[in-house]
């Protein structure tokens, strides 16, 4: 399949960027979307351009290092899945696609579709953890947790940080990923000595990276690549209330 | 920045903002909800509308003196309202601050347009509402020229026999409604009282706010439109 891109380049932080319109040719339909990328990378290069920088890694969907803004869906337009996980059979020959980054002030452009997201990093510096050691992994049954709510904290740990949330939220609200992030610690035994000082310590450093307020508008549950429930957002929502009648918020 | 804890300390935090609209906003549910069941009254005839209209103010009573609880009830909406603005209004600013550049392209996947256009509506409900005080309320000459002080069942009659006072409040009607839909919603989401097994108990709440207040609150002008209720 041929295809028509319009690709966000921008040489550094600070310069200003635009879209460039690139053709490619023969694209198969059995390309992920990063290896039609890498497709149009070579063709720059053998072009003597300098080709597009993007993030990647595993390219199995778990990491959560890709995060593309495609046609203004994060992650495009398959649901649940990461970009490396959508394929360009999902797409037609002769479409063209818009491809940005992510586009918050928490996550500053490094070059063309790269971001910094060293913001989640640090509301996870907040509090994101359990302060004790833990040592190694003990017996299985030891504590026991209801299934019920072990697969709930699973579902919340599932989170990869991608930042698609972030990315499609029109108010740039880090809600869901912090939400998660809380969520699953909260929802184990040993989560619960620290839970309402982590709900105010990651809420305050979420506000303090920029991101915006949530409005429970739900782009960003829609858009994850691991279909985080907003019912996480409710729950720390319910943990910051409680948290603030108790005064909670001691620095780990 | 110190860490904000405490009841306090909340309204700081952007959740604590939102927690501040959903009371607020639970507040103004509970007033529109009255002022419609009480606007229904006017079907009833001038002299039980006039005698509704005169009892609010010795509503409380005889613990409250005369006009005492509406004039609390009167201070608590302002404040409510006021608060519902501050925090809407620097929310509105954070998010705005929280994208440098807009993207070329942006698709909506599942977000309802009465959420993504809930700002707009509450402009436009503000403004409304200065009006409306203007037009029913204080009689404001220009917008309700047959204005007379204690007698609202006159006061409604003339001021719904003009076109725009009309579309103005039909057009208020539908941003009400578009809000009580996702404010509704969303004030249980914000507390913490929603999750999947609820979720669409709420809605369902949620659209029958935003139904039966709008409609409720059309039946008292389309009443003087078609002669039922007049003069």
């Amino acid at each position: 399949m041929n295809l028509k891109l319009r690709v966000w380049r921008q040489k550094n932080a600070e310069s200003q960027g635009r879209l460039v319109d690139y053709e490619l040719k023969d694209v198969s339909p059995e390309y992920s979307f990063l290896e039609m990328l890498d497709l149009l990378n070579e063709k720059l290069m053998r072009e003597g351009e300098l080709p597009v920088a993007f993030d990647h890694d595993c390219r199995e969907g778990i990491c959560g290092m890709c995060g593309l803004m495609i046609n203004g869906v994060a992650h495009g337009p398959k649901a649940a899945v990461t970009a490396c996980q959508l394929h360009m059979r999902n797409f037609h020959d002769g479409d063209t696609i818009v491809i940005e980054p992510w586009r918050a002030t928490a996550f500053p452009i490094i070059k063309d579709l790269v971001v910094n997201r060293t913001a989640f990093d640090r509301i996870i510096q907040a509090a994101g953890y359990i302060s004790v050691s833990t040592g190694s992994a003990p017996e299985a049954n030891n504590t026991p947790i209801a299934k019920t709510e072990a697969d709930l904290a699973m579902d919340a740990a599932a989170c990869i940080g991608c930042g698609a949330c972030v990315a499609a939220c029109p108010n740039s609200s880090a809600m869901l990923f912090t939400a998660a992030k809380a969520s699953h610690l909260a929802l184990m035994p040993q989560g619960q000595p620290e839970r309402y000082d982590r709900a105010v310590l990651m809420v305050n450093a979420m506000d303090e990276e920029g991101f915006g307020g949530c409005t429970n508008i739900g782009e960003c549950e829609a858009v994850c690549p691991k279909e985080i429930s907003l019912d996480f957002i409710a729950q720390l929502n319910r943990d910051l209330i409680k948290a603030s009648f108790m005064g909670a918020g001691k620095r780990l | 920045m110190s860490v904000a804890t405490g009841v306090i300390m909340l309204p700081r935090t952007s959740i604590g903002k939102k927690v501040i609209m959903a009371i607020t906003g639970l507040i103004w549910v509970g007033f529109v909800t009255f002022h419609m069941y009480g606007n229904l009254k006017i079907l009833a005839g001038a002299e039980y509308f006039n005698a509704y209209a005169e009892g609010l103010r010795s509503l409380g009573a005889p613990i409250f003196g005369h006009g005492h609880l509406l004039f609390v009830a009167r201070l608590v909406l302002i404040f409510s309202l006021l608060s519902h603005i501050w925090a809407a209004v620097t929310l509105a600013m954070q998010a705005r601050g929280a994208r440098p550049r807009n993207y070329a392209l942006k698709k909506s996947v599942q977000a309802t347009f009465a959420s993504l256009y809930i700002r707009w509506g509450g402009i436009a409900l503000f403004f409304f509402v200065l009006y409306h005080l203007a037009h029913l309320t204080w009689g404001v000459p220009g917008i309700n020229n047959h204005f007379i002080p204690g007698n609202p069942y006159n006061n409604v009659v003339m001021g719904f026999s003009s076109g725009p006072a009309i579309v103005f409040y039909y057009v208020a009607l539908i941003a009400l409604s578009l809000h009580l839909y996702h404010g509704v919603w969303s004030m249980f989401q914000t507390l913490g009282l929603n999750s999947k097994e609820y979720s669409s108990m709420i809605r369902l709440l949620a659209l029958a706010l935003a139904v039966v207040v709008p409609l409720g609150f059309a039946i008292p002008p389309l009443a003087v439109v078609l002669g039922i209720v007049t003069l």
